[in-house]
């Protein structure tokens, strides 16, 4: 599992990465109560903002850790915000991205960096 | 590092595990671990502990020594009726200003030879000067050596048995004095959820006894700011500041049961209160914008600031959102703001923007959820 500075995990599934949002990340929302996800199809880049999660306090965007195309995302957590506390890593993803090359994973952190960056 | 202030029990919501941040010039607990939807849900079933510190209260005392006094010199600066409000009773009202909006709102009881005003953190500054500046035959003192705590919920009356006597004989905003172990108390039914339930006044050196006294009942959590919110926007109450403010008039606030009608127009003492014009123009006229309660037809949160139109598309701006947040107790968003009064009627459908997209909200009697008052 990978760590970006956004608080995103990305994992690589096949050819595609699964994306979610931190244990740190959901911790420090507090109680998610919404989340909208892009249409499966849609076209990326890197940092574009593709994906809202509100918690009891405020909204924050996801952005798109890289370039490619959302192929799936996770309706249980549309319907069921607060999973996204229960099982931010596991269960409570958000999409699933194609890409051109998942070599680009070896651009972010590792669990071990990501535990120093957020100290 | 900076100028916040810390209540009495900062020491107690650190132990307790709170998450802290800055609240109208207060470090406060946001949250407890058990977090804000727990703690929200916790205070409707069972009973939540506040800590209410941060806001003013004062001592409004005649120098006639007849409370009466301090309630027709009150009058002057507020359009309600202070004068017929019986001993040991409280009552919400507005201190207005010269062009009708809202400088505060606040809890007036009257303590039979002077009166007891609880006001607004942000606010007590200036409203200890207002009373200073206008009545003169009145000391108006605040209240430093005591600590404030709200204890709401439907376990609220039971939690408090064996901790203060007599409580169970006190009705929905009766006021009263009473002797405990833990000092003398300044008691009041009445809160800021829709919940029954007590805030009570207690000196400094005691509040945290008392504080961990009532935890230590089974029924009762700590509850922060977070649910604090989110129980009052439920319950269709105003957050000064956000919902009312010196801009806004009590008939625009919905806000007219605070006027009675012996300050209203053919009232016995009409007007004669700060932008009496303006604000009994509005009774007689209606006011072009209204607040209203919203709730959202999807799922997302609309909050403060989201821009409210009559269509799915085009047209103008005919409101905006106040306050805005996810209600735990109605498991969905809920919404408080002003829209035109053409717009304000329970049942009309209007489109608040959300990143850029409209989506359906409906306008909404408050409060959201019925009060549990005990009457």
């Amino acid at each position: 599992m990978k760590f970006t500075d956004e608080h995103e995990w990305l994992r690589l599934d096949g050819d595609v990465i699964v994306v979610g949002i931190t244990d740190h990340a959901s911790e420090q929302l507090g109680d998610v109560i919404f989340v909208g996800l892009p249409e499966p199809g849609t076209t990326v880049a890197k940092d574009d903002e593709i994906a809202v999660i509100e918690s009891v306090k405020a909204a924050s965007d996801i952005l798109a850790p890289v370039d490619g195309e959302i192929v799936e995302v996770n309706a249980a957590i549309v319907d069921n915000p607060a999973l996204v506390n229960e099982d931010p890593t596991g269960d409570a993803w958000f999409f699933k991205m194609k890409v051109e090359d998942a070599s680009v994973l070896d651009d972010f952190m590792d669990e071990a960096a990501y535990k120093d960056f957020i100290g | 590092m900076s100028n916040l202030r810390r209540t009495g029990l900062y020491d107690l919501h650190k132990a307790l595990g709170a998450r802290i941040m800055p609240f109208a010039g207060y470090e406060l607990p946001v949250q407890y671990p058990a977090g804000v939807l727990k703690e929200h849900l916790h205070c409707r079933s069972a009973a939540g502990l506040f800590d209410v510190s941060h806001m003013g209260q004062i001592l409004l005392r005649p120098k006639s020594g007849n409370a009466a006094d301090a309630a027709r010199a009150l009058e002057a600066l507020i359009p309600a009726d202070i004068v017929d409000l019986a001993e040991g009773r409280q009552r919400y009202a507005l201190l207005t200003n010269n062009d009708g909006g809202i400088v505060d709102d606040l809890i007036v009881a009257n303590r039979g030879d002077h009166l007891f005003l609880v006001v607004n953190a942000a606010c007590k500054a200036d409203d200890i000067a207002h009373l200073r500046g206008h009545l003169r035959d009145c000391d108006a003192m605040e209240v430093a050596d005591r600590a404030l705590l709200a204890l709401q919920g439907p376990a609220a009356e039971a939690s408090l048995e064996g901790i203060v006597p007599g409580m169970a004989d006190l009705k929905f905003m009766d006021a009263a004095i009473k002797d405990s172990d833990f000092g003398t108390l300044w008691v009041s039914r009445s809160g800021y959820t829709g919940e029954d339930g007590f805030e009570i006044s207690v000196q400094q050196a005691k509040a945290e006894d008392l504080a961990r006294t009532l935890l230590s009942r089974k029924a009762v959590e700590p509850i922060g700011l977070g649910a604090r919110d989110s129980l009052r926007l439920e319950a269709g109450l105003c957050l000064y500041g956000s919902d009312i403010d010196a801009a806004t008039s009590p008939v625009e606030a919905a806000l007219e049961w605070t006027v009675q009608k012996v300050r209203r127009a053919g009232g016995a003492r009409s007007g004669g209160f700060p932008g009496a014009e303006r604000i009994l123009g509005d009774f007689a006229e209606g006011a072009a914008r209204r607040r209203v309660g919203l709730l959202p037809e999807g799922r997302a949160p609309m909050r403060a600031g989201t821009e409210i139109y009559a269509k799915s598309d085009g047209g103008s701006l005919i409101g905006r959102v106040t306050s805005g947040s996810y209600g735990p107790s109605i498991s969905g968003p809920v919404s408080m703001g002003y829209v035109g009064t053409a717009f304000a009627e329970a049942g009309t459908t209007l489109y608040g923007e959300v990143r850029g997209k409209r989506l359906p909200v409906k306008v909404a009697s408050m409060p959201f959820r019925p009060a549990a008052f005990k009457r």
